[in-house]
């Protein structure tokens, strides 16, 4: 931008110079920078894809050893019971990853009842 | 997100769709093969007998060929023939001492080397010689294992793309507002609309059977995609899950013991069916063949029962006693073989086979007319700056070499099934090769030059791959459709007429492709309306 002689560059430069007046200016430039780098919506898809594949994994695989642990009947059964649940949760946790509102509420809506599910399974003697 | 529910589920769909779309397509071609895997086995081997005997013939001859060439074996594996299959499969295990020490950098085969197998002809009793090919085979395992990858891999990766596919199909339905309306409305040569409609309807149709399809086949392989139930519930012994959950009987552990003569096998067949109240028997395996203490498992035959899990007897091989039965499963894990058996269709007779296959179609056609969707949507915002972006041209070489590339890979396997020579060295591969070859090929024509002639060319290189099949076919074996049409070989002459089939389709898709011209938008009707108003006027002032 600054090796074109525009009109523009006189407003470049006194941009410049008011920055380098005031270096905590800089600072806020460079912080809202990042903001809006990370306020682009590609990293708002991004936070939700990682939420639905990896997020959704962990929640699958928390649902099924806690229904392993905790359903009543026969060990096997309970295992195979669910494996077969925890595909389904996986498919809803993806929904859920790009229905809310925020990406934040994303990640919550899936990590809360992974650690709620895994703490219950854990208390019943999982990953002894 | 911020534009409401029903857009970013829409948003949703689209992009799972689109990811796996190609890969997708691939597996559900040759999943929706598999169906006719055994009739495509056939007709890959057209040495095979046409016809064959009845069980216990076929069983007694597969037992004195076992005596024979097998007479050391721990344990014979006989698969009896039925319509679909008129040869009989057979293989043993080796005695331990008698396997030869692994040569220095030679493949080890699966197995260790301990297994032996032969193809006998029920008719005779003698092995068969016929032409290496891995048959329908390819298709099945191509559909979950793919290819030149490690199989753990393609299985991780197929599962990633069912879960995919599951959500995909959650999210159309979610996205759909008028479902039972658009089941009836198909607005044709509309541009995107059209599209949008055939996308639906093929959706739609067969809606149920693709969210069956896709969360099955997710079930065939779960308890590898979800380990950690098992690990939690059974932390130091894995093997005590599999034993509970899937039932089935132990193994034979005993060592043998003596010498005895076996009970003629019909009259232990007849006891099973007596036992199972008519069901016929698919195949047995013995352990211990000629020992006092041998042991026969025999099978009931698929057909009468959703679940993949089949049912068994042991009997005492020396003294005719029945010995155990496959215990009765729990509730999940009869849950399981029946989605298990859902996905296999092992059950269905012709009618149903039939249409799970169209079923099948479907389903291809859903994937590539949505792949095709998205590529019609992005056109014209490309048109507009007047190149095509990178995004959409990679879309269009993948669309044309997975849609229209895919039929020739097929029709090229058949092709090579024919024409590779006979005395080829490792045949079976080199059919699987040119499946490969053909499909890399069409990929790369569409990768240098992604335009519509392309669609036309490779869509017309199918059609003719798959209509002359018939006549290479009638060149090339003595089961082609002038001897099988009159002999009622529906089986074989199915084969071809279904090509035949494929062969008019896949023409008719390519002529369109060739004769189609673009929509008018709305906006372009409008400014031709006016000039054709405005220059009818002329040519009537000019003639008065």
């Amino acid at each position: 931008m600054a090796t074109f002689s525009t009109g523009s560059d006189a407003i470049n430069r006194n941009c410049r110079i008011t920055v380098d007046r005031s270096p905590s200016t800089a600072n806020t430039t460079a912080n809202t920078r990042l903001a809006t780098f990370f306020a682009r919506p590609g990293w708002g898809v991004f936070s939700r894809s990682m939420a639905a594949i990896f997020g959704g994994y962990a929640l699958a695989a928390v649902t099924s050893v806690f229904c392993a642990l905790a359903l009543p009947g026969a060990r096997g059964q309970t295992v195979l019971t669910g494996m077969l649940l925890a595909i389904v949760v996986c498919a809803c946790a993806a929904l859920w990853a790009f229905a809310t509102r925020t990406a934040l509420r994303a990640w919550i809506g899936i990590l809360l009842p992974t650690v709620v599910m895994a703490a219950v399974a854990r208390a019943l003697g999982a990953w002894a | 997100m911020k534009n409401g529910f029903r857009q970013s589920m829409a948003w949703l769909h689209t992009w799972t769709g689109l990811l796996v779309g190609w890969l997708l397509l691939l597996i559900f071609m040759a999943g929706t093969a598999s169906y006719y895997r055994e009739e495509i086995s056939r007709w890959m081997r057209p040495e095979l007998p046409a016809t064959t005997v009845s069980t216990d013939v076929a069983a007694e001859r597969a037992v004195h060929y076992l005596q024979e060439h097998a007479g050391h074996a721990e344990t014979w594996f006989v698969t009896l023939p039925d319509p679909r299959n008129p040869a009989m499969r057979m293989f043993w295990r080796n005695p331990e001492s008698m396997v030869k020490p692994p040569v220095e950098g030679e493949r080890r085969r699966r197995g260790g080397g301990r297994f032996g197998d032969a193809t006998v002809d029920p008719n005779t009793g003698d092995k068969l010689e016929a032409r290496e090919t891995r048959g329908g085979e390819f298709f099945y395992r191509l559909h979950f294992d793919l290819h030149y990858i490690p199989v753990l891999w393609a299985r991780y990766l197929v599962g990633f793309c069912a879960m995919f596919m599951l959500v995909a199909i959650i999210t159309g339905v979610i996205t759909h507002k008028k479902i039972f309306k658009d089941f009836f409305t198909f607005r044709k040569d509309k541009g995107l609309r059209s599209w949008l409609d055939f996308h639906n309807v093929s959706a739609v149709m067969a809606l149920p059977y693709h969210a069956m399809i896709t969360y099955t086949g997710i079930v065939t392989l779960m308890v590898m995609y979800l380990p950690w139930g098992i690990k939690a519930a059974y932390p130091t012994d894995e093997d005590a899950f599999f034993s509970e959950a899937f039932g089935g009987m132990p193994e034979v552990s005993a060592p043998a013991e003596g010498r005895a003569a076996p009970l003629p096998i019909q009259q232990l067949l007849d006891s099973a069916r007596t036992h199972w109240k008519g069901v016929d028997v698919s195949g047995f395996s013995v352990a211990h063949p000629g020992a006092a203490n041998a042991v026969i498992d025999i099978r009931q035959r698929d057909g009468r029962r959703l679940s993949v899990d089949t049912p068994a007897l042991r009997y005492d091989m020396v003294t005719g006693t029945l010995l155990m039965e496959s215990p009765a499963s729990g509730a999940a894990t009869a849950t399981r073989g029946v989605m298990y058996g859902l996905h296999l269709a092992r059950f269905a007779d012709w009618g149903l086979r039939a249409l799970f296959f169209l079923s099948g179609l479907t389903g291809c056609l859903m994937v590539a007319s949505g792949v095709v969707l998205w590529a019609v949507k992005e056109r014209p915002k490309h048109a507009k700056s007047g190149r095509i972006g990178f995004g959409l041209r990679l879309v269009d070489a993948l669309n044309i070499g997975a849609v229209a590339g895919l039929p020739i890979a097929f029709a090229s396997y058949f092709w090579g099934n024919r024409l590779l020579p006979l005395q080829l060295p490792e045949r079976a591969d080199a059919e699987v090769s040119v499946f490969f070859y053909a499909w890399g090929a069409a990929l790369l024509a569409a990768f240098i030059w992604p335009k519509r002639l392309m669609w036309t060319w490779q869509l017309y290189l199918g059609a003719a791959l798959f209509a002359l099949l018939p006549l290479l076919n009638a060149l090339t074996t003595h089961a082609h459709l002038g001897v099988t049409i009159p002999a009622g070989d529906w089986i074989l002459a199915g084969f071809d007429l279904v090509m035949l089939a494929f062969g008019a389709m896949l023409a008719m898709c390519g002529w369109r492709m060739q004769r189609w011209t673009p929509p008018l938008s709305a906006a372009e009707k409008k400014k031709r309306a006016a000039a054709a108003a405005g220059g009818s006027a002329v040519p009537i002032e000019a003639k008065a």
